[in-house]
């Protein structure tokens, strides 16, 4: 199953490479990761999706537990959370493709940020399957070049991840 | 007030943390440090021959005196050496704290003389690591890097320390942090009650119960805790061969240690159980064999300090996260006043296990003819008579050291020093050196081949410096053994670089650095040379038994199989 877990990890060189590193090192696998600054300058937030049975999730939250960069950790996918995750595609827009991109962009609530004769940059915010959707729709009109900032995540209700 | 360059406060830090002994080995970046040892005379440094031994030597003494040892290594190729080290101490939770000279921060990264980025090649080995990044935070790191060293499951610490960090100039304010702050490091210090209750609820009704705990006990100092409740309960107990010592052998209690060359009866009362007490042992494979095919009816207790260690390889029924000693503790209190549930099955239990026992009793071994070549079993057990079975035997790997282990008696924690988890030849010498530092009036040997000693031998020179009287006794099969076995078993004989052919001759090497060496051919000269060399105390002796070649070391585990497939000898199996 696929989980998404984010972590509390202290602000300091290497920290990253701990926890990347040991992902490779005890064979578990990330799909997507995710890091940036927090509101606490000491702390980033990081928020990685893996695939696994429960041993290897209990696992993979363990080890991650056991480094000492980590302070806090949550699997986000044991409760209700919200998860998204931001997108920025260039796609072919020619002829009549350009009409039918503008609309596709529409249905998917999607935003146009930057316009060439050729081709269109769009911005598309929301859950990684809705995300894979927008990029098979466009599939048929031509994509140029994808960037996807990984999954981020948060709890829903009061529940809070913090010291 | 007192101001000091970050040299001088790593002197006076290792001062103030009560270190007697650095293991270590000097170079360009680590020059600032060795000028400040140089000016005290309380932490003593000790030079080694190669940064390797620098580390066996202070893990060594970290595992028999359980605090942690310390580890001076310069920058680039000073701190590479001391890898395997480090992840020999990483694999067997040995507390050691490692000060790696470093490049001066201005040239890290620009690939400069001797620059290595040993904090990255060191990642997936250590318990943690630092980088001083300002000469003020040495003090704050080194309390940080040995108390993570030597707290919760112990292991080694990098602290990596660029060479402008120590700069004499730059002085700064030194006081001794007495307490750490590291708010994401919390040891557990108890296990959970309402888990530790059911565990004993099910050990009070077990009809075929067994201990099997492993180095967490002796790491966790829990020793004396586990012969009370294993006294208390009655029950078998079999170790791991990192936990050997942690129950006195000699005791009936006791069915030796488990696994790939375990005992008869460890591994057939393993299979047969209901309940596996596991305390401070982790299902390594070299212990489970085929975890799909381990103990069928058993259900499975684990307590480990280490909750990743929990359900990593077996499942366990009842976790518990908590150090050995409260555990057992606790357990000691709950069980007290309460009577075993079925002891009639109790007692077919153990009818079924001294069965076992009497399977194999007089058959381990086949002792040797006049005339012909020594056994390496004879030689372990003639050994732990001369030395009454109170030494500290440290081992390298392959042969000799299973046989160290089978036939030498230990009855005391922290006496068998060896190599489990990484399995590093060449460990045991550098290794028994820094324990006879450490205990000057207690025998100290180190069971060898032929093949490891030669991995670490320039450490005579170490011995000769410091006059560290060490035994070595050399089980000198000419061979690879162990090596040598496996390709017996399973290629046929082919015998592929497992033969030493240009071995030098160990007595004139030994002669070399002024040690006395003694070489035994036969039976009858091996108690005598055995007692010459524990005459004195005080002098390294090198025995150079030659031992027949042809010897294998069995039981042997059958691969994938369970933990009763074994074979016995070269024509018994189970
Ligand atoms: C550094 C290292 N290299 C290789 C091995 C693989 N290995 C395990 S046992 C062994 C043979 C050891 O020979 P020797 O020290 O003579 O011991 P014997 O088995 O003959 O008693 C080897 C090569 C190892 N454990 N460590
Ligand atoms: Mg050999």
């Amino acid at each position: 199953m696929r989980h998404i877990i984010s972590i509390l990890l202290e602000n300091e060189p290497g920290a990253l490479s701990r926890v990347v590193g040991l992902f490779s090192q005890r064979n578990f696998n990330i799909e997507t990761l995710n890091v940036a600054p927090t509101e606490d300058p000491s702390l980033s937030r990081l928020t990685v999706t893996t695939v696994g049975d429960d041993r290897v999730i209990e696992q993979i939250t363990k080890h991650l537990n056991k480094l000492i960069d980590v302070v806090k950790l949550v699997d986000l996918t044991e409760g209700n959370h919200i998860e998204r995750e931001l997108m920025l595609v260039k796609v072919k827009a020619l002829g009549a493709a350009r009409d039918e991109v503008k609309r596709t962009v529409d249905i998917f609530r999607a935003q146009i940020v930057d316009v060439t004769p050729s081709l269109y940059t769009v911005q598309i915010t929301g859950d990684a399957g809705k995300l894979d959707a927008f990029l098979q729709a466009m599939a048929p009109v031509g994509i140029l070049e994808v960037a996807r900032t990984g999954v981020s995540g948060i709890a829903r209700g009061d529940k809070v991840l913090s010291l | 007030m007192e101001l000091l360059s970050g040299a001088d406060m790593i002197a006076r830090f290792l001062q103030d943390e009560g270190i007697e002994y650095i293991y270590g080995y000097p170079g360009g970046a680590a020059l600032h440090i060795y000028d400040a040892l140089f000016r005290q005379d309380k932490v003593k440094h000790i030079l080694v021959r190669h940064e390797q031994a620098a580390t066996h030597a202070a893990d060594g003494y970290a595992r028999a005196s359980g605090k942690a040892g310390c580890v001076l290594v310069t920058s680039g190729p000073g701190a590479t050496n001391a890898v395997t080290g480090i992840a020999t101490a990483y694999m067997d939770s040995i507390p050691m704290v490692v000060l790696c000279g470093q490049v001066a921060s201005h040239l890290i990264g620009e690939d400069a003389f001797q620059e290595t980025d040993i904090v990255g090649v060191t990642r997936p080995i250590v318990k943690h690591s630092f980088s001083i990044r300002h000469p003020s935070e040495i003090p704050e790191v080194l309390k940080k890097a040995f108390y993570l060293a030597s707290t919760g499951r112990p292991g080694p610490v990098v602290v990596d320390i660029p060479k402008d960090m120590t700069a004499p100039t730059e002085r700064y304010e030194y006081v001794y942090p007495k307490k750490v702050k590291l708010r994401s490091y919390n040891p557990v210090t108890r296990g959970h009650t309402g888990q530790i209750k059911k565990a004993v609820e099910m050990m009070l009704k077990a009809k075929r119960p067994v201990f099997y705990t492993g180095g967490g006990v002796v790491t966790g100092k829990a020793s004396e805790g586990l012969t009370d409740l294993v006294k208390q309960l009655g029950y078998p107990i079999t170790t791991t061969l990192m936990g050997i010592g942690a129950y006195p052998q000699s005791d009936r209690q006791c069915l030796g240690w488990l696994g790939m060359h375990g005992s008869y009866e460890s591994n057939m009362a393993m299979h047969h159980a209901d309940l596996i007490i596991a305390i401070g042992a982790r299902f390594d494979d070299r212990v489970t064999n085929n975890t799909s095919k381990f103990c069928p009816t058993a259900k499975i207790i684990h307590v480990d300090v280490d909750p990743s260690s929990i359900s990593k390889t077996v499942r366990a029924d009842v976790p518990i996260v908590g150090p050995a000693s409260s555990v057992i503790n606790e357990m000691i209190s709950l069980v007290q006043g309460h009577n075993v549930a079925h002891p009639e099955a109790l007692t077919e239990w153990w009818e079924k296990i001294d069965g076992w026992r009497a399977d194999r009793e007089g058959k381990l071994y086949e002792p040797s003819k006049p005339g012909e070549a020594l056994k390496p079993q004879e030689v372990i057990e003639a050994l732990c008579r001369v030395t009454r079975g109170e030494a500290y035997v440290t081992t390298d790997v392959g042969q000799h050291q299973m046989f160290a282990a089978q036939y030498y008696k230990f009855d005391k924690p922290n006496r068998l020093i060896t190599s489990g988890g990484l399995g590093t030849m060449g460990f045991g010498f550098p290794a028994a050196m820094g324990i006879k530092q450490n205990y000057p009036d207690d025998d100290v040997v180190c069971v060898t081949g032929e093949g490891s000693f030669q991995m670490m031998m320039q450490e005579l020179s170490t011995c000769k410096q410091y006059g560290v009287g060490v035994k070595i006794v050399n089980l000198n099969n000419a061979s690879l053994g162990m090596v040598r076995q496996w390709q017996d078993l399973n290629y046929k004989s082919r015998h592929a670089h497992s033969y030493m052919e240009s071995l030098p001759d160990f007595h004139m090497l030994i002669e070399a650095y002024g040690f006395t060496a003694i070489t035994v051919n036969t039976l009858d000269e091996l108690e005598p040379a055995l007692e010459r060399a524990f005459a004195d105390k005080h002098e390294l002796v090198f025995l150079d038994v030659k031992v027949d070649p042809f010897e294998h070391v069995y039981p042997m585990q059958v691969p994938l199989g369970a933990m009763r497939d074994m074979l016995l000898s070269k024509t018994e199996r189970t």
